[in-house]
């Protein structure tokens, strides 16, 4: 519940002009769910659990990373007028 | 164990992560401090993965022999999974980002998903609740795994058909009756219930996520592409909840914060979304769309006024402010940065320019803005809706760029519109409008937009790429002119 209201606090306050990130970010986020993944597969001891733990693994570590990846890119683009960097095209 | 050293560490870690996520999003709030924050929340990620590698010693004694494997398993998938996501995610074009969100998303529902898999295959009772909350947690991970699938494939094109068939909705909740009916015999046979013959558990595991992946994709395909955003909103908050869910059966502090701030985050990304749409959010999922289009043409005064690129260009060169309206048009024809060496063009001349961004520009909100940034365009001209709106009357001249529906004074003064209340950018009320448009057709909503027939605008028809470079040519040789 705790957690809840801080998610809803925080978002609250972002300008929409950071909603994409965000999501990507929020995205990103629950792509913990991989820690999950990982003790579910640590403690398998079928074949089923094996495979459905290696899936979870596959999914969570896809999603985290590629959430990271997405994120930091499009959050290095956002530029004060101040510098002018031209690296990124 | 009295003392349990790397049970200790792994909790501690987990609540570091934990704090890492919170204080990377808090950052995440600003545009100045918002890069670091996506770091602080990586860092939180690779502490909670390293600390559960500590968790091997502590393994249960049934899965002691197949350690080994699973340590190799566990390894592959984390490499396989991050390596390839990481290699598209770096790869992927800025306007191809709402489906790759989608497709990640899609990713972190399906891991949710199946840990509740693994638990409820592998382990027995734990009580009722724990397992009503596994079997909550599965349902909403598969739903939000089959959906987001569904919404990256309308996303990038590979369905174009809006699928709707009579009674779906009725069809729609007996999927649902379905799967709850099964999620409760779930329950109650794991919790020491007899199963019935013809239905063992595992059967029941088996066939209750195929139904709740099918009412995933049933749910998302009448959706049309314009509300899709809001789905992926909606998908996000549900992943972030099944993970939360999960996070209360494996006891993981780090998952059940991190499931519950996004679940709450996405709700509320959500229900902004659907108000800047001037949408309820059950509106979006239970209605079709585009059923009342029917407006009267009599009703519309004037005409539609060509104007060549090049005028349209001087005349913006000569004002001393203009306002850009950018849409996703702008995006299609790939001409942000075109437009940005136009808008530098314009500052050069002593034209005050800034960017007007309605809160559904792009195809999910905040695209445009990640968009123009990829441009170059620094964050602090652009401005949103609720900001610059006022300015409009004392604007000289505003350029709408691809956008349509947002930019209808329908939205305000036609109640029996479809997007009636609306909010929308006030350009109507600017001196004077141009609109680069590649046709006459209409935009996501199907409703002829007024603007388009008002006395001060006038209509510049063609690609916006190529209308933006008359319009540098037009302003560029003017320059040399005079010099």
């Amino acid at each position: 519940m705790l957690a809840a209201f801080t998610g809803w606090v925080i978002i609250g306050r972002v300008p929409a002009i950071l909603h994409t990130p965000l999501m990507s970010g929020s995205n990103f986020v629950h792509g913990i769910v991989v820690v999950g993944g990982l003790f579910a597969l640590l403690n398998a001891s079928t074949i089923t659990e094996q495979i459905i733990g290696f899936l979870a693994v596959l999914l969570g570590a896809g999603n985290a990373a590629g959430g990271y990846a997405v994120t930091e890119r499009m959050l290095r683009m956002f530029k004060a007028s101040g510098n002018k960097d031209t690296s990124s095209k | 164990m009295l003392l349990n050293i790397p049970q200790i560490i792994i909790e501690a870690s987990e609540l570091v992560a934990a704090f890492l996520f919170l204080f990377g999003l808090k950052r995440m709030s600003s545009p100045v401090t918002a890069s670091s924050g996506i770091t602080v929340a990586g860092i939180g990620m690779l502490v909670a993965v390293l600390a559960a590698f500590l968790y091997i010693p502590e393994v249960s004694s049934s899965a002691q022999p197949h350690l080994a494997v699973n340590i190799a398993l566990a390894l592959i998938a984390l490499g396989l999974g991050a390596g390839i996501a990481w290699w598209s995610g770096k790869k992927v074009a800025m306007t191809a980002m709402p489906e790759m969100v989608a497709l990640y998303n899609g990713m972190g529902g399906g891991a949710a998903g199946a840990i509740a898999a693994v638990e409820l295959f592998g382990h027995g009772d734990r009580g009722v609740i724990p397992l009503i909350v596994t079997v909550l947690g599965a349902l909403i991970g598969a739903v939000s795994l089959s959906g987001s699938l569904i919404a990256w494939a309308k996303l990038s094109g590979i369905i174009k058909k809006t699928l709707r068939i009579t009674g779906q909705q009725a069809f729609n909740a007996l999927v649902m009756l379905i799967t709850i009916v099964l999620g409760g015999y779930i329950v109650t046979v794991a919790h020491g219930g007899d199963a019935l013959p013809q239905l063992s558990l595992h059967a029941a595991i088996a066939l209750f996520f195929c139904f709740a992946l099918f009412f995933g994709v049933l749910m998302t395909l009448p959706i049309g592409g314009a509300d899709m955003p809001v789905v992926i909103s909606i998908y996000n908050a549900f992943t972030g909840l099944a993970v939360g869910l999960e996070g209360y059966v494996l006891q993981n502090p780090a998952l059940m914060v991190a499931g519950m701030v996004v679940g709450a985050a996405g709700l509320l990304l959500t229900l902004l979304m659907a108000k800047a749409m001037n949408r309820s959010v059950s509106n979006v999922l239970f209605s079709n769309f585009g059923a009342t289009g029917d407006q009267k043409e009599g009703d519309i005064k004037g005409s539609l006024k060509p104007v060549e690129a090049s005028d349209a260009g001087i005349a913006m060169r000569y004002a001393s402010t203009v306002i850009i309206v950018p849409g996703y048009g702008l995006a299609v024809a790939q001409a942000q940065q075109k437009l940005f060496e136009f808008v530098k063009l314009l500052q050069a001349a002593g034209v005050q320019v800034r960017f007007a961004i309605h809160p559904v520009a792009g195809r999910m909100p905040g695209h445009m803005d990640v968009l123009l940034a990829e441009a170059g365009v620094p964050y602090d001209l652009i401005f949103q809706l609720e900001d610059i709106n006022e300015d409009f009357a004392s604007t000289d001249v505003a350029l709408v760029i691809g956008a349509n529906d947002v930019v209808n004074p329908a939205a305000r003064t036609d109640k029996s519109s479809p997007i009636y209340g609306m909010p929308i950018l006030n350009v109507d009320m600017a001196h004077q409008v141009y609109v680069v448009k590649r046709g006459e057709g209409k935009g996501y909503a199907g409703i002829v937009n007024t603007l388009f027939y008002a006395d001060n605008c006038e209509m510049v028809y063609g690609d916006a790429q190529a209308v933006l470079v008359k319009m540098i040519e037009a302003v560029r040789s003017l320059a040399g002119a005079k010099h």
